[in-house]
């Protein structure tokens, strides 16, 4: 009975103490930059895709949300003819930006994304490019990677020795 | 004579309408409660602090669809709601809110209350019985012997305040209440009559009936739409009628310095009223037969033990 009493009495002492409650659209939470939320496709720093539409993403999503088409420029350069996320899908578990081997798909801290039709849920690649670089400045694939591709040969690339000849290794 | 009958209709309008605004209203208030005692906001969005949102779960509630489970009994199961409303809201005709507020002034007010708490369980054991389903079942089984048994020493509780006033009067009660509250002479009587209030009314910590983590609504399960909202709401109501009898009962109901009588009556209520909200937000819910060894073995005994005191102390003021 005391006991009772006693617990009565310390719930009414949070009468006084600060609510916990976040009033959500007026106040917003913190969410850190490496929070997993809407999924989206960055650039090089020269401004072109880093996405080489490898398929790694679609292959490494548990859901089969990612669906894209791989193409080749006349420089041999690859990229994704069109690159599709099914939202109502997403389960949002990163693994897209884990398997992505150019930092290409990134996911972000927004997670705002509700929609009154379902179709408006499957984002195109125009929904999914973004200007930016994302969260690594700074980097592009095709100038630290050892391919030959359209203005730069074989050991052109960053930190790159030059090729050696195979043909010219003596005993 | 006319305008006597007007004032008359007045009165009664004026109470039910007061009454289920009240209830509606502490739907809104009890959240609000809850909310700060759980470090919360509560329904804050719709209206001012959100007050508005008993109009929003209204309009809900009434444009829902007015549904009868195929294996309900159909009569039953329309009747227990309106019960549960009625038989409550009866009880209010004898409350004295003011000096010349009071709808029925009976000499067996306090009896005809008790007669119509105990015509709520009617709306339990119907409804749950009606539903035709398991948990209704149990919670009706639960209710029918919880609230009988708290029903006993419910009405022994009061003996002693009956005995002190020398009327089953609720409005000489009050006038009784002159010199001194009950609440101090029959202080027993009041914890008592608190806690068979709050059991009679099937809430938590005595919700056992209903009990949402095992019988899911328990005796309501089944009900939905403006049934479910008279069940509600009926609730709220025995919630204020609790209260309001307490205030009459042992803190001299409208009697008060320099504010108006009805004022000082809404005051008191209002505070048993947060008071039995502070307790619902708290304490857990008891054991079944915890909660019968509670009433048979403590309280019942108590009850008595008032009544035998209140009436050897009064039987040797007055010889």
């Amino acid at each position: 009975m005391l006991s009772a009493i006693q617990t009565v009495w310390r719930v009414f002492l949070h009468a006084f103490r600060r609510r916990e409650t976040i009033q959500y659209p007026e106040q917003r939470a913190y969410l850190s930059p490496r929070y997993k939320g809407r999924i989206i496709l960055s650039r090089d720093p020269d401004g072109s895709e880093r996405c080489v539409a490898c398929y790694l993403c679609a292959a490494a999503c548990p859901v089969d949300c990612i669906a894209l088409q791989a193409a080749e420029d006349e420089t041999g350069r690859r990229y994704p003819a069109w690159f599709r996320i099914n939202f109502s899908r997403c389960i949002f578990c990163g693994y897209c930006e884990e398997a992505c081997p150019t930092y290409a798909i990134q996911l972000t801290p927004d997670f705002e994304m509700s929609e009154y039709r379902r179709q408006e849920m499957v984002y195109e690649k125009e929904d999914l490019l973004i200007s930016g670089e994302g969260k690594y400045p700074g980097y592009n694939y095709y100038r630290v990677a050892g391919v030959a591709i359209g203005g730069k040969d074989k050991g052109e690339g960053a930190d790159e020795l030059p090729p050696v000849d195979t043909r010219s290794l003596m005993p | 004579m006319l305008s006597e009958v007007g004032y008359s209709l007045l009165v009664v309008f004026g109470v039910l309408l007061a009454v289920v605004t009240v209830a509606a209203g502490l739907i809104w208030y009890e959240r609000r409660l809850l909310a700060l005692w759980q470090d919360r906001y509560g329904p804050n969005r719709t209206g001012p602090f959100g007050s508005l949102q008993v109009v929003a779960d209204m309009v809900k509630i009434f444009a829902k669809e007015d549904w009868i489970p195929p294996f309900a009994d159909k009569p039953v199961f329309v009747l227990a709601p309106a019960i549960a409303m009625v038989a409550t809201l009866m009880s209010f005709a004898v409350v004295p809110f003011a000096p010349n507020i009071q709808v029925v002034n009976l000499n067996i007010g306090l009896l005809f209350f008790l007669g119509m708490s105990s015509m709520g369980v009617y709306s339990v054991v119907l409804g749950g019985w009606a539903s035709n389903s398991k948990y209704p079942l149990l919670g009706a089984l639960r209710g029918s012997a919880q609230m009988l048994s708290y029903e006993v020493f419910m009405g022994l509780s009061l003996m002693g305040v009956v005995v002190q006033a020398g009327s089953f009067n609720l409005m000489e009660i009050v006038e009784a209440q002159r010199s001194i509250w009950f609440i101090g002479p029959q202080f027993l009587g009041f914890l008592v009559f608190v806690i068979a209030g709050a059991a009679e009314l099937r809430r938590s910590p005595f919700d056992l009936p209903e009990a949402e983590s095992e019988l899911i609504a328990g005796f309501h399960a089944e009900y939905s739409g403006i049934k479910f909202g008279m069940f509600y709401v009926g609730e709220y109501i025995g919630l204020t009628l609790i209260s309001s009898m307490i205030t009459t009962l042992f803190l001299g109901g409208w009697m008060g310095p320099l504010l108006p009588p009805p004022l000082w009556f809404a005051i008191k209520s209002f505070l048993f009223i947060t008071l039995f909200i502070l307790i619902r937000s708290a304490l857990p819910r008891p054991r079944y037969d915890q909660l019968m060894s509670l009433g048979w073995k403590v309280m019942l005994p108590l009850a008595l033990a008032n009544v035998a005191v209140t009436g050897a102390v009064v039987a040797a003021t007055a010889g």
